[in-house]
C-alpha cells in the first residue's frame, strides 16, 4: 500500500503548491465544415463543434472531482479558419470567429483557439482574409484566440506577413482600448508552431490530427518551486535531479487525467504538454523557481542558464511519464501571467532584451508583455522577426504575445484580470526598424533546414 | 473501485468515529488505517473500497466536505489511481 507520507505529500502539493492540471483542450477538425455559403459554413461549425464538445466540461469537472485535483481550464482547439473558410464565398471572416464564440459558450468552455493561419511559406487568399479580419474578430467575441504562424525551420520566414501583422496587432489594440488592449492577449504570432498544443491563446487543431483528440497540458510551477527549497546551495546536477523527478511525479497525473477523459469521451489521447504554466498566484511562479537557484531578482546575469536547466530538466522528468509528448512542452514566461516576472520586470530587472534572450532556452516567446501604446507597427513587426529567426535557426517554437497598451507609458501597469493578471508596460529600442520592416519578402529557410 | 479517504485538522474526541459512521452509512468498506498525530494535528489516511457503495465517488466528497466543516477538518475522498500514478512506477 501507499505510505501515508506520499499520500500527504500529493495534498499538499494540491493544497499548498498549486498543482493542477492547467487544461484538457479538445481539438476537434472542421475541415468537414467547408461550404461555399458563408452561413451555412458557420452553422456547421457551430453544429459540430457543440455536438463533439457537448460533455466535455462536465467531463472535466467529474474526474476534477474524484481525483480531488482541479483541473482548471476546459478549451477547444480547431483546424485553423483560413484553411476551412476558404470555400467560402466571403471575403469577411469574423462571421467564423462569431460562431467559434457562439459554440464555446455553448459548451461552457474557457476558450477556444484556432481562429489561425500558416503562412510561413506565403500567404493565400484566405490567410489574407483571416489575417485582416483578425481585429474585427477578436473584438467582437469573447472566447476565441487567434494565432498566426509567419515562420518555421523548414521554410523560412514570411516577411510580409510579419510586416502585417505589426500593423494588425496595432489595429487590434486600439480596438480593445477601453480594456487596455486586451484583445492582443487572444493573438499570438508563431515562428515553428506545433499542431498539438493544447494551451492558449495558441493552441490549434493542425491538419496532420485525427477527427477529434485530447491534449491535456499539466502544470505546477509551485510544486517545483517548493522541492528546491529543500535542496538550498547544492550543485546544479542535484538541482536538475530534484526538477525531474517532481516533473515525473506531475506528469504522470497529467497522464492519467488524460487518458481518462479519453476514455470517457470516447476521443482519442493524443499528447501531454509537459508545461510549466504559471499563474499571477503567489507560489506558482517560473521566475521564483529561477531565484531559488540562486539569482537575487530573475531578469539578473545568470537567469538563461537557470532557466535553461530548468526547461531540460522538466521535459526529461516528464519524458518517462507519458506515452505521447508534445505540445510546446517546456518552461512558459509569460510575465503578466507571472507574479515573479512581474515584479522583476516592475522592478527594471527584467528588459525585453533579457527576455529575448530567454526565449532562446525555453518553451515560447515573448509572451503577454506590455508595451507603450505608441510603439510603431514596424518596430513590433521587427521584435516578430528577432523572435521568429531565434525560432527558425534553433529549430524550436517561438511566439510573440505583445500588448501595445492603448495611452500607456513606460512603468504604467495594465490589468487583464484572471490568469492573464497584470502587466508593467516595458521600454523597446527607440530607434526605428522601418526601413527593415518595408523590405518584404521572404528570409530563407536556414542549413538547418536541409536535413534529408 | 478503490479511494482514498483523508482528514486533517485540529484534534478532537469522536473524529475517527464520526467518519467511519458515514462510510458505514454507505456500505464503504475500510481496508486500511494509518493515523498519528503531530502536535496536536490530526492526520488520518484510509484505504476503502467503494464496491458495494451506494453513492458516486462525488456525492461522498460533497458528503464528506460538509461533514468536516462542521468540525473544522479538511476531510477529501479521492481514487487510489492518482496516487499510484504519482509514487509507484
Amino acid at each position: 500500500m501507499l505510505n501515508q507520507s506520499e499520500i500527504m505529500q500529493t495534498i499538499q502539493m494540491i493544497d499548498q503548491q498549486h498543482l493542477d492540471v492547467r487544461t484538457i483542450t479538445m481539438g476537434i477538425s472542421l475541415l468537414s465544415c467547408a461550404r461555399s455559403d458563408p452561413k451555412q459554413a458557420c452553422d456547421a461549425i457551430y453544429d459540430k463543434i457543440t455536438h463533439y464538445a457537448e460533455h466535455l466540461v462536465k467531463t472535466g469537472e467529474d474526474i476534477e472531482q474524484e481525483f480531488g485535483i482541479p483541473i482548471v481550464n476546459k478549451r477547444i482547439s480547431v483546424t485553423p479558419i483560413a484553411l476551412v473558410a476558404a470555400a467560402s464565398d466571403t471575403n469577411d471572416y469574423a462571421p467564423f470567429a462569431q460562431a467559434l464564440d457562439r459554440a464555446a459558450k455553448q459548451t461552457g468552455v474557457n476558450f477556444i483557439g484556432g481562429f489561425s493561419a500558416l503562412v510561413q511559406k506565403g500567404m493565400t487568399q484566405a490567410d489574407r482574409n483571416l489575417i485582416a479580419s483578425i481585429p474585427e474578430a477578436l473584438s467582437t467575441t469573447d472566447l476565441v484566440c487567434a494565432s498566426v504562424n509567419v515562420g518555421s525551420t523548414k521554410a523560412g520566414i514570411d516577411m510580409d506577413a510579419v510586416a502585417q501583422m505589426g500593423y494588425t496587432i496595432k489595429e487590434l489594440a486600439e480596438r480593445t482600448a477601453d480594456q487596455g488592449g486586451f484583445g492582443c492577449a487572444k493573438l499570438v504570432v508563431f515562428c515553428n508552431a506545433v499542431e498539438d498544443n493544447p494551451f492558449m491563446a495558441g493552441a490549434f487543431h493542425g491538419v496532420g490530427e485525427p477527427e477529434k483528440v485530447i491534449n491535456v497540458g499539466v502544470s505546477g510551477p509551485g510544486v517545483v518551486y517548493h522541492a528546491l527549497q529543500s535542496v538550498k546551495g547544492q550543485p546544479f546536477d542535484v538541482v536538475a535531479e530534484t526538477i525531474k523527478k517532481t516533473a515525473f511525479r506531475i506528469t504522470r497525473m497529467g497522464q492519467l487525467v488524460a487518458q481518462e477523459a479519453s476514455r470517457r469521451l470516447d476521443t482519442p489521447f493524443g499528447i501531454v504538454d509537459l508545461s510549466l504554466a504559471p499563474t499571477p498566484a503567489v507560489g506558482d511562479s517560473v521566475a521564483r523557481i529561477l531565484e531559488e537557484m540562486g539569482l537575487e531578482v530573475c531578469g539578473t546575469h545568470g537567469t538563461t542558464a537557470a532557466l535553461a536547466l530548468l526547461n531540460d530538466a522538466v521535459k526529461k522528468g516528464g519524458v518517462m511519464a507519458s506515452s505521447h509528448v508534445g505540445g510546446l512542452s517546456g518552461a512558459f514566461i509569460p510575465v503578466s501571467e507571472d507574479e515573479g516576472m512581474i515584479a522583476a520586470a516592475s522592478s527594471g530587472a527584467l528588459t525585453l532584451d533579457k527576455l529575448e534572450a530567454m526565449t532562446c532556452v525555453c518553451s515560447v516567446g515573448l509572451d503577454m508583455i506590455a508595451v507603450p501604446g505608441d510603439t510603431s507597427a514596424e518596430t513590433i513587426s521587427a521584435i516578430i522577426a528577432d523572435e521568429a529567426a531565434i525560432g527558425m535557426v534553433n529549430s524550436k517554437t517561438t511566439a510573440v504575445r505583445l500588448i501595445p497598451a492603448p495611452g500607456k507609458q513606460i512603468g504604467d501597469m495594465v490589468e487583464f484580470g484572471g490568469l492573464l493578471g497584470s502587466a508593467p508596460v516595458q521600454a523597446v529600442h527607440p530607434y526605428s526598424s522601418a526601413l527593415f520592416v518595408a523590405r518584404g519578402g521572404r528570409i530563407p529557410a536556414p542549413m538547418q533546414s536541409l536535413k534529408n | 473501485m478503490k479511494a482514498i479517504v483523508t482528514v486533517i485538522g485540529k484534534d478532537h474526541v469522536g473524529i475517527t468515529a464520526s467518519i467511519c459512521t458515514l462510510l458505514a452509512q454507505h456500505n464503504i468498506n475500510i481496508l486500511d488505517i494509518n493515523q498519528t498525530i503531530l502536535q496536536e494535528y490530526f492526520t488520518m489516511v484510509m484505504l476503502v473500497d467503494l464496491g458495494a457503495c451506494d453513492a458516486t465517488i462525488g456525492e461522498l466528497s460533497t458528503l464528506l466536505e460538509q461533514n468536516g466543516q462542521e468540525r473544522n477538518l479538511s476531510i477529501r475522498i479521492q481514487r487510489e489511481d492518482i496516487f499510484n500514478a504519482m509514487h509507484r512506477i
